[in-house]
């Protein structure tokens, strides 16, 4: 069992195998479809962004809200396909880790060997049992798209499978 | 006649809006712990076994199993004996839908333009509301809560008579494969054959309310709803689309006759979870 400690530098993964499980504790950002869509027309007008990418873990999430006497909400993974039109961009700007579910583009994965960064896996639909990972959560930027706020979210232990590591292997064409 | 209130109505539709966010469908629920003790690979035994401790974390603890808490799909089925009064029974439905998504601290997942402005209603509505009018003086509500990680991956395809059985299986495991992790597998399938091009659709999603672990009636459909499920197993997706023998948990076929020239396909893709509950107002 791995577990490693947020933010992921560069060093920290780059030895790490397609098909680990590891268990992430410490700062990660979750963004979503409608805030990718804005992170990525701030990037094109150079606008400085709500949060450093710099080794930065992108979570694929939209939580439900958090009921009251709870930490967090349910928590599980989105389709990271969705965001593959942003993913190269947001790599090459410095993060080093997307946490989503499902199949990726070979440009998106060309990216992750380019930036030796890596591309994981959260298991979809265990929202209750992810959510309870969470310890904390503060919202970081656009707070009017409910669901799809920015949120930076301190976890513990919250377990991820390496899909596309920094050689190039792929969970899913093994 | 018999009148009820639609208040009723909305009422049922805001239990079982939040209740079905919460416990996993009994049927559902069944067929995922047969899986974990059947599953020959390792990671596909062990990643059943999390889903499984997340359906009871998720129970015990009041948080919804999965964060997408669905579209709601919502059928009335109405008595054609019934008068139903005070107020427009689809407003019900979606004031049923609004006050559960709020009272179960459900995620909000609905866009009022779906092209341009996608801006968020706030509380989840509108429902998909489909009326249907049936022999007798009771009302029938079904409810289910999509997820479109699942709805997203299904497909409606215009086979022609000669496709045959041959073709029909065809389209539902190249539905399934080109699902494959992004589905949430294991998955429910519903597959909708005959009818029309829309009606095809309306089966395959019909199919995704029907207790999973009944075959349907027709002996002949049973036996293709086991051919298929042994065909899905087979593709090795597995698990989260990490390996194994699990892909799908159940696949439900219903069909109607169609034209001498057609043989719509409906494949409606849903996920480990499939929620759905129904209430009978008497």
């Amino acid at each position: 069992m791995i577990h490693l400690e947020l933010p992921l530098t560069k060093d920290k993964i780059k030895d790490l195998k397609t098909g680990d499980l590891v268990y992430l504790s410490g700062q990660l950002y979750t963004a979503r479809d409608a805030a990718h869509k804005r992170l990525f027309e701030m990037i094109q007008q150079n606008q400085p962004l709500p949060f450093d990418l710099k080794d930065a873990t992108i979570y694929y999430v939209g939580p439900t809200p958090t009921m009251p006497g709870q930490t967090f909400g349910s928590a599980g993974p989105t389709t990271s396909a969705r965001m593959d039109p942003y993913a190269p961009t947001l790599y090459d700007l410095g993060v080093s880790c997307t946490i989503g579910k499902g199949y990726r583009s070979k440009v998106v994965q060309d990216s992750v060997v380019k930036n030796q960064a890596i591309y994981a896996v959260a298991i979809g639909g265990a929202g209750a049992l992810l959510g309870k990972c969470v310890k904390k959560a503060e919202p970081v930027a656009f707070e009017d798209l409910g669901a799809e706020a920015i949120l930076k979210l301190t976890v513990e232990n919250f377990p991820i499978t390496i899909a596309f590591d920094t050689q190039g292997n792929n969970l899913y064409e093994d | 006649m018999k009148e009820i209130s639609v208040t009723r109505i909305r009422d049922a539709v805001t239990k079982m809006v939040q209740d079905i966010n919460v416990n996993y469908p009994k049927d559902i629920y069944q067929l995922l712990k047969a899986a974990s003790e059947n599953e020959s690979s390792q990671l596909g035994k062990d990643t059943l076994q999390i889903l499984l401790d997340n359906a009871d974390i998720a129970a015990n603890e009041h948080i919804p199993v999965c964060q997408d808490t669905g579209m709601a799909i919502v059928y009335v089925k109405v008595g054609q004996d019934v008068h139903l009064i005070d107020g427009d029974v689809t407003q019900a439905v979606n004031d049923g839908v609004a006050a559960g998504y709020e009272a179960g601290y459900l995620r909000k997942s609905v866009v009022d333009d779906p092209l341009y402005d996608r801006i968020n209603t706030k509380n989840n509505t509108p429902a998909i509301v489909y009326t249907e009018i049936i022999p007798g003086d009771d009302v029938i509500v079904e409810v289910k809560a999509k997820g479109f990680g699942s709805e997203n991956k299904s497909t409606l395809t215009m086979l022609t008579p000669a496709d045959g059985e041959a073709g029909v299986i065809q389209t539902v495991l190249d539905t399934i494969r080109n699902a494959g992790p992004n589905a949430c597998p294991p998955m429910v399938v519903g597959v909708g054959i005959g009818g029309s091009f829309d009606y095809a659709a309306v089966l395959a999603k019909k199919a995704l309310f029907r207790d999973a672990t009944i075959p349907n009636s027709n002996p002949k459909y049973a036996a293709l709803e086991k051919k298929l499920l042994k065909l899905a197993n087979e593709t090795g997706i597995g698990p989260q689309g990490f390996g194994g023998d699990t892909t799908a948990l159940a696949i439900n076929v219903e069909y109607f006759p169609t034209h001498i020239a057609g043989l719509p396909v409906a494949v409606n893709i849903s996920c480990h979870i499939t929620r759905h509950a129904k209430e009978i107002l008497s």
